[in-house]
Order: C-alpha cells, then sequence, then structure tokens
C-alpha cells in the first residue's frame, strides 16, 4: 500500500445548473471514480470531451470543492467529505502540479517567463535570496529545453511547443512528485507532440515524477502511460495496464473507442472493421438510469438500464464496470 | 496538349503562388503548389498549421482573404478557369458545383436562423425549385446524412444539436446541389473519435452514392491513411511529397513524410517505443530559409539543401518528391545503372 502516492475513493462532482431548492440541478461530472497512482507511474484517463477527465484531475488538485469521495497522498488523507476532513492544500501544493492543456490561456500574458516560472518559488519561498531564484528559473527552463535569454521574454514571443514547455517549467519549480497533465499537447502540432511527450518521459525518469495524464487521444495516452483508464460520461468504466486495455478490452466502449482511432497504416485500414457507435453522448444533467453507457451500449438489456455496474477486478489489475463484459471477451 | 489534359481533369491546379501581405511583410503562403484530382477521386492534404493546406484549397474556391493574393500560376476547376473568374461568376459555382465543410461546426452555422432556413438558402439560390420543394430537398438531405426526424430538425436551430449533428448539418448544406467536388477543412478535428469515425464513415458513403471527388484537409495521418486514395503532403507552403496512400506510408521519400511517420504513437506495439520527433520549431513564414523550408529540422541536411529549393524528383506517375537528397539518390542511381 505504502508505494500508492495518490489514492482516490468514490470521488464525485457536482455542479449546480440552474434551479431552486428540491428542483436544483446537478450536472454529475465526477460520479464514484475510484483508482490509485503507485509512485513513479503514469496513470493514463481517457475519455470524449464532458466524460469528467479534466474534472478529476482539477478535483483531486482541489481546484474545485469536491462533492464527495476521499483522496489520500502518500499516506495522508488530503480530503474525506464524508468524514469532513479537509487539510490545508499550501504545503502540498509544492508535491502537487498542473500542467494545463491551452498554453495559450494558461500563461499570463504580462508576466515574462522568468516571472512565471519564478512565481510559485516566491509562493512557497524556496529561494533564499534574487541569484537563488534566478538560478532556479534558468535551471527549470534549461530542463525543458530553453535557455537562460528566454527568461526575460514574454508568453506572445513563443510558439505553442515552446509555450507549453514553460507550463512545464513552472509546474516543476517548486520540485514536485505528482503532476496532473492535462491534455498537455492537444493544442500542438503533430510534430511538436512526439517532442513533448518524449519531454515528459525524460523528466520523470530524471525527476521519479508521478503522472496523472489526461487526454482524448489513446495511442499517445497509450504511449506514455503504465496503465490506463476509461471515463464515460463521469464514471470510470475500464481500468487495466495499457497493453491488456488496448489488445484486450473488456468494456463495449473501450472496444469502441479503439476501433475508432484511424489507424495511421492505409493497408490495415482497408481491412480492419470498424465498430462505429450511434447516436452521441447524454448530457450529465440527466445521465441515463443504471449504466450509462447503455443508450449506445449494442449488448444493453434491462438489467442494465436498472442496476448500475458493479466495478470489479476481474483479473490481476483490470478492472470493468460492465454486467455484459463475459460476452464480449 | 495542355488542353487535352484539362478535358479530363477535374481540377487542375499548376504552379499556384499566392501571398499575405501583412504589415509585417510578405508571406509566401504557396510556392509552386500544383495539384491533379480526378473524378470520384480522394485527395488527402496534410501538413502542420501554416503549412498552407487550407489556403491551397480556399483559393480554389476563390475565397482568399485580403491582404492574400494569387501570384501565379493557373487553377482549373471542371471547366472554369478559377484565377480569371469574377466574384459574381464564382458564386454561381460555389455551393454549387464545389462546396466545402468548414472545420468548426459550432461557429460556421448562422445562429439566428433555423438548419431548415440554411439549407433551404443554397437549394433557392443555385436551382429553380420553389420554396416547398425546397423544404421537400431539405428534408431529403437530411435524411441522407443520417439525421432523424428531420421534420423536428428543420425547424430547429444550430445550438439545440450537437457538434456531430451540426457537422452533418454543414455537409447536407455542401452537398445539396451535388457538387462535383466537396473541400473538406478538418471536417472532424472539433469532434471526439467516436463521432469522428461516424462522420468519417458517412462521407465515404455519400461520396460513393453521388461520385464526387473529396479534398480532405487534415492533420491527422490516421484520417488520411483512412481515406484518401492520393496524398499530399505539405511544408512552408510547398508540396514536398505527393504520391498513392501505399506510397507515403509504406515507401516515404522525404524526410518530412518520414518525420511525420515515425513521430505518431502506434497502438500495436507491445514494447515500449521511444518516438523519434522531428526536432525544432515550424518555420517562420515571414522569413522563410533560403533553400529548402524543411532544411533547418532535416537531419541529413546537405549544403545544398540550405542554398537552393531542390527541383521535382519523379517516382512513378503519381509519386514525386522536391528533395536535394532524393535527388542525389537519383543521380547516383542513373549513374550506377550506366
Amino acid at each position: 500500500m505504502s508505494d500508492r502516492l495518490v489514492q482516490i475513493e468514490h470521488l464525485r462532482q457536482y455542479f449546480p445548473a440552474g434551479g431552486y431548492g428540491k428542483r436544483k440541478k446537478y450536472v454529475q461530472a465526477v460520479d464514484d471514480v475510484s483508482f490509485y497512482i503507485e509512485r513513479g507511474e503514469t496513470l493514463g484517463l481517457v475519455g470524449e470531451s464532458g466524460c469528467g477527465k479534466t474534472t478529476t484531475g482539477r478535483t483531486i488538485l482541489r481546484l474545485y470543492e469536491p462533492t464527495g469521495g476521499k483522496f489520500t497522498y502518500d499516506g495522508n488523507v488530503i480530503f474525506d467529505v464524508e468524514n469532513k476532513v479537509a487539510v490545508d492544500m499550501l504545503p502540498y501544493r509544492k508535491k502537487m502540479q498542473i500542467v494545463f492543456q491551452d498554453p495559450y490561456a494558461s500563461l499570463d500574458p504580462r508576466m515574462t517567463v522568468g516571472d512565471i516560472v519564478g512565481e510559485a518559488i516566491d509562493v512557497h519561498k524556496l529561494a533564499a535570496n534574487k541569484q537563488e531564484r534566478y538560478d532556479i528559473i534558468i535551471e527549470m527552463l534549461r530542463r525543458v529545453g530553453l535557455n537562460s535569454e528566454h527568461a526575460n521574454r514574454y508568453p506572445h514571443e513563443f510558439s505553442g511547443g515552446q509555450r507549453q514547455r514553460v507550463g512545464i517549467a513552472r509546474a516543476l519549480a517548486v520540485n514536485p512528485e505528482f503532476i496532473v497533465c492535462d491534455e498537455p499537447i492537444s493544442a500542438l502540432d503533430v510534430s511538436i507532440q512526439a517532442q513533448v511527450i518524449n519531454m515528459f518521459e525524460d523528466l520523470q525518469e530524471e525527476m521519479g515524477l508521478t503522472y496523472l495524464f489526461i487526454a482524448h487521444d489513446l495511442s499517445v495516452v497509450k504511449h506514455i502511460s503504465n496503465r490506463i483508464g476509461v471515463m464515460y460520461l463521469g464514471r470510470l468504466v475500464e481500468l487495466a495496464d495499457s497493453y491488456e486495455l488496448t489488445t484486450r478490452s473488456l468494456h463495449p466502449y473501450t472496444k469502441s473507442l479503439i476501433s475508432a482511432i484511424p489507424i495511421a497504416d492505409p493497408k490495415v485500414a482497408r481491412e480492419s472493421k470498424r465498430i462505429v457507435l450511434e447516436g452521441d453522448v447524454p448530457s450529465p444533467l440527466n445521465p441515463p438510469s443504471g449504466c450509462r453507457f447503455r443508450t449506445r451500449c449494442p449488448y444493453a438489456d434491462e438489467r442494465c438500464a436498472a442496476e448500475v455496474p458493479e466495478w470489479r477486478e476481474v483479473s490481476s489489475g483490470h478492472y470493468v464496470a460492465c454486467h455484459h463484459y463475459e460476452q464480449c471477451r | 496538349m495542355a488542353e487535352e489534359q484539362n478535358v479530363r481533369k477535374l481540377v487542375d491546379i499548376k504552379n499556384e503562388r499566392l501571398s499575405f501581405f501583412t504589415p509585417a511583410g510578405e508571406v509566401k503562403a504557396l510556392n509552386d503548389v500544383s495539384i491533379m484530382l480526378d473524378e470520384g477521386e480522394v485527395l488527402g492534404i496534410v501538413g502542420e498549421s501554416g503549412s498552407g493546406k487550407s489556403v491551397t484549397a480556399y483559393s480554389l474556391m476563390g475565397l482568399t482573404a485580403h491582404p492574400g493574393k494569387l501570384l501565379g500560376g493557373t487553377l482549373w476547376f471542371n471547366g472554369h478557369e478559377i484565377e480569371a473568374m469574377t466574384e459574381k461568376e464564382m458564386r454561381k459555382i460555389r455551393g454549387n458545383e464545389i462546396s466545402i465543410i468548414f472545420q468548426d461546426p459550432m461557429t460556421s452555422l448562422n445562429p439566428v436562423y433555423t438548419i431548415g432556413n440554411q439549407i433551404e438558402e443554397v437549394i433557392l439560390l443555385h436551382t429553380d425549385k420553389k420554396k416547398n420543394e425546397a423544404r421537400e430537398r431539405a428534408k431529403e438531405l437530411l435524411e441522407l446524412v443520417g439525421i432523424n426526424e428531420p421534420e423536428k430538425r428543420l425547424k430547429q436551430y444550430p445550438h439545440e444539436l450537437s457538434g456531430g449533428m451540426r457537422q452533418r448539418v454543414m455537409i447536407a448544406i455542401a452537398l445539396a446541389c451535388e457538387p462535383k467536388l466537396l473541400i473538406a477543412d478538418e471536417p472532424t478535428t472539433a469532434l471526439d473519435v467516436t463521432i469522428q469515425a461516424q462522420i468519417l464513415e458517412l462521407m465515404m458513403e455519400l461520396k460513393d452514392k453521388l461520385g464526387m471527388a473529396i479534398i480532405m484537409i487534415t492533420h491527422d495521418l490516421g484520417v488520411v491513411a483512412n481515406m484518401c486514395q492520393k496524398i499530399a503532403v505539405m511544408y512552408a507552403g510547398r508540396i514536398v511529397e505527393y504520391g498513392t496512400a501505399d506510397d507515403i506510408f509504406y515507401h516515404p521519400k522525404h524526410e518530412y513524410t518520414k518525420g511525420l511517420i515515425r513521430s505518431i504513437p502506434r497502438l500495436d506495439t507491445k514494447e515500449h517505443e521511444r518516438l523519434v520527433p522531428i526536432e525544432g520549431t515550424p518555420v517562420d513564414m515571414l522569413n522563410p530559409p533560403k533553400g529548402c523550408p524543411f532544411a533547418p529540422r532535416c537531419d541529413k541536411c546537405m549544403k545544398i539543401c540550405l542554398k537552393e529549393m531542390p527541383p521535382v524528383t519523379t517516382f512513378s506517375d503519381t509519386h514525386y518528391t522536391q528533395c536535394w537528397l532524393n535527388q542525389k539518390e537519383e543521380m547516383e542511381g542513373g549513374a550506377a545503372n550506366e
């Protein structure tokens, strides 16, 4: 247990969405999500837009106030909503950081890159004097492949890939253990994506980092992660080792997600038969009863509408929430 | 001879040069771009943002925005000389013989008109159909693109539909007059993978049904591998490699194409392979390098690459590149044969 750096149990995050009193409505962005991440590991989280993957990452860092659930970090309870425990986050912000999706919106345009990276050092009082502060900033920029002359420039002077590097340098400045990577490469060009992915891998090796890697692109997540969790409409539907998940997936949603990815190989593409899902993702304001995937699932029956499928471990480390996973084997 | 070729081809762009005259200087968006397309064919244009893939397609529709200017070359489409046409003439074929689907279905539909209104507009503009006939046709089109309850949908506004549905409506509008050529500008980039699969499937189905040609603009190599017979790889306003899907994916010749293919993560490998990225950053189009635009990022760069733009090396009728390395190999190969 001790090597489980991050442990999430029954995490819930509801956002109010209009209505008063008893008629108050909630968007069930994340509902009953449980997983753990071991030290030095990368856990990938995939799903379509609106499935709650970003919300999960942000709630863990308490950027949102959780509606329910428990989060244990390195043996210490960070929050436990049922028992009304919530610790002061500031000391933990040094250990947990986040890299945001949009490198154009997540950097203050009026601050120099040096100050953006240095802000975290100031907040946590990590530098004794100006020289030390400067040295840390340069060291961080160097780590992400930028150099000292970049420190005095402003974000608009950089390309998308370079900005994302600045965002990563900012996260690294406090020497964290755990980083939530929230779609860090979706906004980048293909040829730049590979550079940034490789950098994430190098940094992990150098600094012993643990990642929660959130993305909608399964092939990227598969590449970088040890294990992958698949989310659909606020719930985890499957979680397994990344190779196991991509080759022996059990949940019908995971299967269709994998088959929907266009393969960059014309011969394979011509031969493969796609499972094309019908319809759209239902609204999280009013999710279907029972299994939330049932409205688009080819195997759905009455049981799926009546009972919420249990989150169970079907083989070592392979979790799935589906009544009919046996059929999908 | 050129005349004869034009009779056959649906699209024949020759040596197109196009620049944007911005306050900061001239941006040479297209340099000597040539594209040919037969009826019913699917051409994929891949490249990074700013490589000129959209500009190429837009110029064929006469949609070059200010301060863009066509500087040279000929654009032939289905019997029309696009470069010589006036805006008035252009309007007659736009939406009629040639149509476009834009990337973002959220912003390309008009929010204050109903779906029905927007589809009928195209039909009324280009055909002699009466109002009620146009409505019938709109209903047919919605059925064609797989939207259920078309009667109800016609009266709805774009905000009432999901992203995938809106893109279907966009396709319905584009297909209203059964165009000869459909330009799809990143039609699925803003959509989720499962919805992307639906839309791509629909486009292929409709292509077979209506026999139109498609120009597919995308940065996703997976999408072109699945859909296109021919692929043009663009970099810094040039087509650096052009070939059939098999040529490009199995026998890539240009270092940029090779780099692109190497840098995408694969889903079907067990061992963890490190990605091989293309180093460096995309070219600054305001100050492009002197020789081959890819030279600063190319790991097989030679002296001549930095000085002069390479000529075209032809491998087969359908496969060519612009790369000094290929030139060199061909010359050496030719010498060895003699």
